[in-house]
């Protein structure tokens, strides 16, 4: 560098420093983690959940489908059945994996969809502001004004049941709370003195929202999206409960526990498995966006 | 734009971005307006304004600063922003170096962004939290074209420029960084696109003291090196004495006094001025204020004041005060040696008892 | 009452203890990364009715001092030690009942951004009756009556209106003197000042100095301000101490600290303060930055950036000299000369170092003159 500068710096504070060592965002955010146990062992839960839907037909010890009549709702360790059978003599523990490949599925792909979508009508609202904000918002305080275990119900009873529908109904319930997440964090960012810095440069709109928006929503955006996998699960079993989801004899933990209903004074630890299921992996999603939430949470 | 970090100092009068010469002003702004809408109701209406720039009208001289105070609330923060373009002004022209800016005939907006940059208050919003700041600083030359590898090696150029050593500092993000630190990327990234006029929003308001001296050195040399012109908006009264060499005190949303700094210090002639250097702390305690020189806080601008808008603070204040504006005069037509203020006891034959009688030659 | 001794001199008050003692306190940070120590040995006396500034740069753990007399710091991270006595309390022992009725009470404190202290739900007036109705048991009315009083008493305008007013409807001046409202509404013996004046414009920001002042005379509160604006020290002070990487290095009355500074980071903090300094000459800034509370080198902390070090700097931080006014600075170049400090300067005066190259130069050859 030239003289006259170098001459009149003082020296940048703590370039001394032995301490300060660079680490990335997100090698900052695994730090953090690391040492949360609890996120991390529901973490490591859900990863055992996932991969046992996935290896179900390896793992089930039992054909799902398959009834005997001699063997109905025989209780928790019953000879071979490690989980009981239900009323239809099936084996508990195989349709739980394979329930839990359905149950899954529901819970995460209709958050995803809900997350993209959502999330891009939530930035749009938030950086143009005004009159696009107004139409798009008041559109999704048309869906919040319901509420969403009604309007899954509606939407899914005018379009039929079946896997896809009910994916459909449930990613449309989750739009409109990630578009308003998405949406604050967005007019937040907007106002912000480096998204006015960027606009100086002359940079477009685009991108300005890619490099400078987007990066600041997606973490809240995330956080938030993650507590929706539990509701979705739970949302969906409901569905499935009433009738409106998966049909029979398909394994859902949801059409599961609503099946077994019946026989909750015969066999209430059977029929209680399904809902501690439901339960387990719910709690597991919502500690698990909790402690990310946590580490994500950069003190700027 | 690769070769700004290296350019050689140049004197004023030679610099090869000039376009219009060496007495041509940087900037001229003319009459520039902007009431923000206050909407309220189910139909969104208008239902009053805030007037927060009104009608102001100031020129830079190239090479020099120009310190704009006042309190919170005044518009100085506005006026920034519309010099820089991040609002659209509703009334009035920017001449850049002779150019007029934004239309038809006159430089592209492109131009006025390259030429004029800003530096904002520190704070935890004027760096973006998730981009590294070797990125921050490089984002500029990127979005006017410059290769991803230019960019870089110029935002490394520019952090040691202002102080920063790259090695240490590139892959960092700001919240590992401290106040000053923070400050000086922002002012790397306003340099980043090699820009004449740099506008200082409050730079080194929230700073420590021992650091603020730190970064008020770094931006005397930085002018005196890239021949920078530059318009610093702080409310610390000492600091715009110290950097400034002609000074513009805003009130309301209006210019009511302009002049070079010795003059506005030693002989202030606008009540609000006087009383806003009265505010000042001395470092004695020998020397403590026991009555407070302003009262209040300045009145909305949603309704300012008829008249003279300080009047209602004003202790000279007299019925030509309430009635009547002052004006300023002609400040683009006067020299960059003239004092001029908005106050009726100055201005001869105004109607208030204080005012000179008659004109003297 | 029959021990009216001539040294019963300074004023009308009588040498009773101080009603504020701290000793040696000191605060860590205790995080699975790093041990913050923020404040490493404090110790002072405050008189009541006395004004203490504490003045000091971010980070030098002004702030936290303060804080501890509240004990407003998370209790699983924090570690306190030393002792603070607050009149017949012993802050650091009590039950957190008893510490939650001290607090607002006898302790009261404001803050920089008036916003964290008012509850934004409830309106000034709500925020009034409700600490006065819990800590003295006052009627409704009555409380009003008293919130009205406040209101008078910080000079709010129209204070009828303001007291229906929520936090948000008020503006920055107004939202300031509301908070110094509700802190004092219960007449608290010890007020607790964290900047409250740093985010004002200077003209209302004297207003509130000036009033500050004024109530604290009136109510002979005692009052301890944390700041580093050294003209807002030399508006307000008593007392001034200095504080730097945990630690008072200068204390004093603020005629003796701020008009006689003796620690050379003091002098260094006065000379760069910018004030009428001529354009275009150089601010004397200090070099560097504070140091890393993470990481704190044995020696004097301040050694980094000091043009005035000495060997033995670097072993053991100074001990406290002081002089017969109580004038105190943690310097191994200050003595006592006759009834007050002085500064033996080196006998080549550093030139006036504000970069790293000429400050290792200059104590290169200072060290190596003395060694």
């Amino acid at each position: 560098m030239t003289d006259a500068v170098a001459n009149s710096l003082a020296v940048a504070p703590s370039q001394s420093a032995p301490t300060a060592r660079v680490r990335s965002y997100w090698g900052g955010v695994w730090q953090r983690l690391r040492y949360d146990y609890v996120t991390l062992f529901c973490i490591a839960l859900i990863i055992l959940i996932v991969l046992s839907a996935v290896f179900a037909p390896w793992l089930a010890p039992f054909d799902p489908y398959k009834s005997s009549m001699a063997n109905r709702l025989r209780p928790i360790g019953y000879k071979q059945f490690l989980l009981g059978t239900d009323e239809q003599g099936r084996d508990m523990l195989s349709r739980l994996l394979y329930g839990g490949r359905v149950s899954l599925l529901m819970g995460i792909v209709p958050v995803i969809l809900a997350t993209v979508i959502g999330g891009l009508f939530g930035v749009v609202a938030g950086y143009y502001g005004r009159k696009v904000n107004m139409g798009i918002m008041r559109t999704m305080d048309i869906f919040f004004a319901f509420p969403s275990v009604l309007l899954a119900v509606a939407i899914s009873g005018s379009l039929g049941g079946g896997i896809t529908n009910q994916m459909l109904t449930l990613t449309v319930v989750l739009i409109p709370p990630i578009c308003r997440v998405a949406e604050t964090a967005t007019s937040q960012v907007r106002n912000m003195d480096f998204v006015d810095a960027a606009r100086a440069t002359g940079a477009s709109t685009t991108s300005i929202l890619f490099t400078h928006v987007l990066i600041n929503v997606m973490s809240p955006v995330l956080v938030y999206a993650s507590t929706l996998v539990s509701i979705s699960i739970i949302l969906a079993s409901g569905l499935s409960f009433l009738g409106l989801g998966v049909s029979p004899p398909t394994a859902d933990w949801g059409l599961m526990l609503s099946t077994l209903r019946q026989s909750i004074y015969v066999q209430p630890l059977v029929s209680a498995i399904p809902g501690v299921a439901i339960l387990v992996t719910s709690i597991a999603f919502n500690l698990v966006s909790d402690g990310l939430r946590q580490a994500m949470d950069v003190k700027a | 734009m690769t070769q700004m970090a290296i350019s050689p100092p140049a004197a004023a009068s030679e610099d090869p971005r000039d376009r219009g010469g060496p007495a041509q002003p940087m900037l001229i702004v003319d009459g520039i307006r902007k009431y923000f809408p206050i909407r309220a109701g189910v139909l969104n209406r208008t239902v009053a304004e805030v007037k927060a720039v009104d009608d102001i009208s100031f020129y830079v001289v190239k090479g020099e600063t120009l310190g704009i105070v006042g309190e919170s609330g005044c518009g100085k923060s506005t006026l920034a922003r519309l010099l820089m373009h991040l609002i659209d002004r509703d009334d009035g022209h920017l001449i850049l170096d002779g150019d007029l800016v934004g239309e038809e005939t006159g430089v592209p907006l492109d131009g006025l962004r390259r030429a004029l940059q800003m530096v904002f208050q520190d704070s935890y919003s004027s760096l973006n939290p998730r981009l590294p700041i070797e990125q921050s600083i490089a984002y500029g030359p990127k979005v006017q074209g410059a290769s991803s590898k230019v960019a870089k090696a110029q935002a490394r150029a520019l952090m040691e420029k202002v102080g920063l050593k790259a090695n240490l500092f590139a892959q960092r993000y700001p919240h590992e960084l401290s106040g000053g630190q923070k400050q000086r990327v922002n002012i790397a990234r306003a340099l980043a696109l090699d820009p004449r006029l740099l506008i200082l929003d409050e730079a080194v308001s929230a700073l420590d003291k021992s650091v603020e001296a730190q970064v008020l050195n770094l931006l005397e040399d930085l002018k005196r090196q890239l021949n920078l012109t530059y318009i610093f908006i702080s409310h610390d009264l000492h600091v715009v004495r110290y950097i400034s060499d002609r000074v513009l005190v805003m009130y309301l949303g209006q210019v009511v006094e302009i002049g070079p700094v010795d003059k506005i210090y030693e002989d202030p002639q606008h009540p609000y001025t006087q009383a806003l250097l009265a505010c000042r702390l001395s470092m004695d305690p020998e020397e403590r204020v026991e009555a407070a020189p302003l009262a209040g806080d300045p009145p909305n601008p949603v309704n300012p004041p008829s008249g003279c808008r300080f009047h209602t603070r004003c202790p000279f204040m007299e019925d030509v005060c309430m009635s009547k504006a002052p004006s300023l005069g002609d400040v683009l037509r006067s020299s960059a040696q003239d004092h001029l203020a908005a106050c009726h006891m100055v201005h001869p034959g105004s109607g208030h008892s204080r005012a000179p009688l008659a004109v003297r030659a | 009452m029959n021990d009216m001794t001539p040294t019963n001199l300074s004023g009308s008050m009588p040498l009773a203890a101080p009603f504020v003692r701290v000793k040696d306190l000191r605060v860590r940070f205790v995080s699975r990364e790093a041990t913050v120590r923020a404040v490493n040995g404090v110790t002072f006396d405050l008189a009541r009715g006395e004004v203490l500034c504490v003045i000091g740069e971010s980070g030098s753990g002004k702030s936290v001092m303060m804080r501890s007399l509240l004990r407003l710091h998370p209790k699983k991270r924090t570690v306190i030690e030393g002792s603070m006595q607050v009149g017949e309390h012993d802050i650091g022992a009590v039950s957190d009942r008893v510490l939650s009725k001290l607090r607002g009470s006898t302790i009261s404190m404001i803050f920089q951004e008036p916003m964290t202290a008012l509850d934004p739900l409830y309106t000034i007036g709500d925020q009034i009756v409700e600490t006065v109705r819990r800590h003295e048991g006052l009627g409704r009315e009555a409380a009003w009556a008293r919130a009205l009083e406040l209101l008078e008493l910080v000079r709010v305008p129209s204070p009828e209106r303001r007291l229906k007013a929520y936090p948000h409807e008020l503006s920055g001046g107004l939202r300031q003197r509301a908070m110094i409202a509700v802190a004092l509404s219960c007449r608290p013996s010890l007020l607790l000042a964290d900047e409250p004046t740093t985010a004002l414009d200077a003209s209302v920001q004297i207003q509130v100095l000036v009033l500050l002042r004024k109530l604290q005379r009136e109510m002979e509160m005692s009052m301890i301000f944390v700041t580093h604006d050294l003209g807002v020290a030399a508006q307000i002070a008593d007392k001034v101490a200095v504080m730097y990487a945990g630690r008072i290095i200068e204390y004093g009355t603020v005629a003796d600290v701020l008009n006689r500074p003796q620690h050379p980071y003091t002098r260094a903090m006065l000379a760069s303060t910018v004030k009428d300094q001529e354009r275009g000459v150089q601010l004397e800034a200090i070099a560097g930055s504070p140091p890393d509370l993470r990481a704190l080198p044995d020696g004097c902390s301040f050694l980094p950036r000091c043009g005035y070090a000495k060997p033995e700097c670097a072993v053991a931080m100074p001990p406290e000299t002081v002089d017969a006014r109580g004038h105190m600075a943690r310097c191994y170049r200050v003595g006592v000369e006759g009834q007050r400090l002085a500064f033996s300067a080196p006998a080549i005066q550093p030139s006036v170092c504000t970069n790293a190259s000429q400050l290792a130069a200059a104590r290169a050859e200072m060290l190596g003159r003395q060694a």
